[in-house]
This record gives C-alpha cells, structure tokens and sequence, in this order.
C-alpha cells in the first residue's frame, strides 16, 4: 500500500499526516507536490490541514485548480480512498467532490483544542474499526470549518447515512454546547455517497499516538490500512 | 475593459463578520441600521474590447473561481472606457 500526503504551497500538516502514516503506521508514504499529474502508484491520497494559497478568496479555492487535483478527482472517481482533513476537507468542497461548504465559525475566532466526535457511520473504510456512537477525542484547529449546505443537500446526507462525526459533549450528547463552530446539525466530517471520499474538520494525525494524547485519531487512519488489505 | 465584480453570501447564510460590524455601528449609537452584510470586491481588467466575450468570460470565471455558488452569490457590471 502506497500513501500520498499533496503539498500545496501554505499546508502545514502536511508532516503530521506524513510521520502519522510513516512513523506510526510503518506505511510506504510519499510527499506529493501539487504540481505532480501522476498519481497513479498511490492507494490512498490525503489532503492535509493548513493554508494553501493563504486561504486567499476562499478556503481551498485556488488550491482546488492546482494541476494534481485533476489527478485527485479521476482517482476519486475510480474508487480510490481520499481523505481530507481541515484545509484538505475545504479543498474537497470546493472541488465538488464533497457537498456543502465551510465557511467562517460562528464565534469569528481562529480555535484550537480538542473536541469529541461521534462516529455515526462506521460502515466506512475510515471508520470500521470504531464502534457505532464510539466518541473519539481529536483536536481542531480551524477559522473556517462551519459546515453549511442547504436542506436538500442535508436530507441526502442524512437518507445515504453520508455524516460520518458529528461534535458532541464527553458524554456523547449532540447539542449546541459541543458543536464548536456553529455547523448544521453539528456535522464534523462527511463522507460521498460512493464511499470513497472523506473530509473531517478534526485532525486524527494530531493525536495518533498516546505520547501526545490518547491516541483516538490513529483508530480512522488504522482502519484505512486495515481496509486496504483485507481487499 | 474593466469588470467589477461583488460577491455577496447568500440570503441565509450567517454573516459573523456582518453581525460583528453592526454591534460596532449600534455601538456608536447609530440604531438606524439593521443588518450588516459583508462581501468581496473584485475588479478584472481585461485587454480584449469584445463585450459579448468579456462578459462570458467573467461569468465562467465568477462561477468557477471567484464565488462558491453553495453560498455566495456574484454580481458584475462591466466598464467598456478602461
């Protein structure tokens, strides 16, 4: 199995997610540069948190054109596993390989510090390994990560099962107390109908090893590996 | 041939930032104000004088790039004395 982490210029998890796949997961992961066209040696492609382009005009908006992107949304199309997280989810929007879109937090402030995420659908190859309602502890970092999409976009989510986390209190109640941005319907990270594309505001690289928390997000990038070789 | 362009969030949509400048403007006693809305202002300068195609071009180029249709909207007047 072959992992690509996109650089674009202005991301900055980038060697999170890297030393997450790399050093913990032992998995064979490359930096990819967003001028790259060939992606065609990786399983599974992951957009990372940060800046790119410094959020100019809109988050992941100018990052969306960069030349790997095509290649991103041909392999998305054949199947291939894609996760964005934070930056990478907004890239993922903006691309339309997600619905809905993210804009500012409600409170207008920048916010970093863990959250906990209820994992509603773990028929996922991100989240087979959790329970069903397990709630995981995994930190944000966003300015812009409140989800938004309209009523009928929100109905299909909710009929294809497509919200993946949403944000809850320790004791897994979904209310407004726990939703830290003002999403919809506290909505964390979604998945497409397909199943193959996923985008998370929390970052699971953050905390994928029990020396700098508990270790909850290495449960989602585990479960992809795991998926990837029982296939 | 100068095209400006102001996009807008959609009617709807939570505008924070708008919300904070009212608070400022009620701060400072003005109560005639309602609601505070804030968009983007972008202006293209384009080298060609075909208006037909400078205004295809601006609206492909709004639609793709400069706004998000999920929540924004654009609007764009062109000036041809540029």
């Amino acid at each position: 199995m072959k992992i690509a982490v996109i650089v674009f210029p202005g991301s900055n998890c980038d060697h999170d997610a890297y030393f997450a796949f790399r050093k913990i997961l032992n998995m064979d992961t490359d930096f990819v540069w967003h001028k790259e066209t060939d992606l065609s040696p990786y399983d599974l492609i992951v957009l990372p948190g940060g800046f790119s382009y410094g959020d100019y005009l809109r988050c992941g908006a100018i990052a969306r054109f960069s030349p790997v992107m095509k290649e991103v949304i041909a392999k998305a199309d054949k199947g291939a596993r894609i996760i964005g997280i934070c930056n990478g989810f907004q890239i993922l929007t903006e691309s339309g390989l997600l619905p809905g879109a993210l804009i500012r937090n409600m409170n207008q402030q920048f916010i970093c510090r863990d959250v906990h995420l209820k994992v509603l659908n773990n028929q996922t190859p991100f989240t087979h390994l959790c329970e069903k309602n397990e709630i995981l502890r995994v930190p944000i970092a966003h300015g812009e990560g409140n989800y938004y999409c309209s009523t009928e976009v929100m109905e299909e989510l909710e009929e294809n099962a497509q919200v993946v986390f949403r944000y809850c209190t320790t004791d897994g109640s979904e209310n407004q107390e726990a939703n830290p941005n003002g999403s919809i319907d506290n909505i964390a990270g979604i998945i497409n109908k397909q199943g193959n594309v996923l985008g998370m505001m929390p970052h699971p690289e953050r905390n994928a090893e029990n020396m700098i928390g508990n270790g909850d997000g290495k449960k989602i990038l585990t479960s992809l590996v795991v998926d990837f070789l029982r296939n | 041939m100068k095209v400006k362009v102001k996009i807008v969030l959609k009617e709807g949509i939570l505008d924070p930032q708008g919300k904070a400048v009212l608070h400022a403007i009620n701060d400072l006693k003005y109560q005639g104000v309602q609601e505070v809305r804030i968009g983007k202002y972008v202006e293209l300068t384009f080298n060609g004088k075909n208006k037909s195609f400078v205004e295809k071009e601006a609206k492909e180029i709004c639609h793709k790039l400069l706004s998000n249709p999920v929540m924004e909207n654009y609007e764009f007047e062109i000036e041809e004395n540029q």
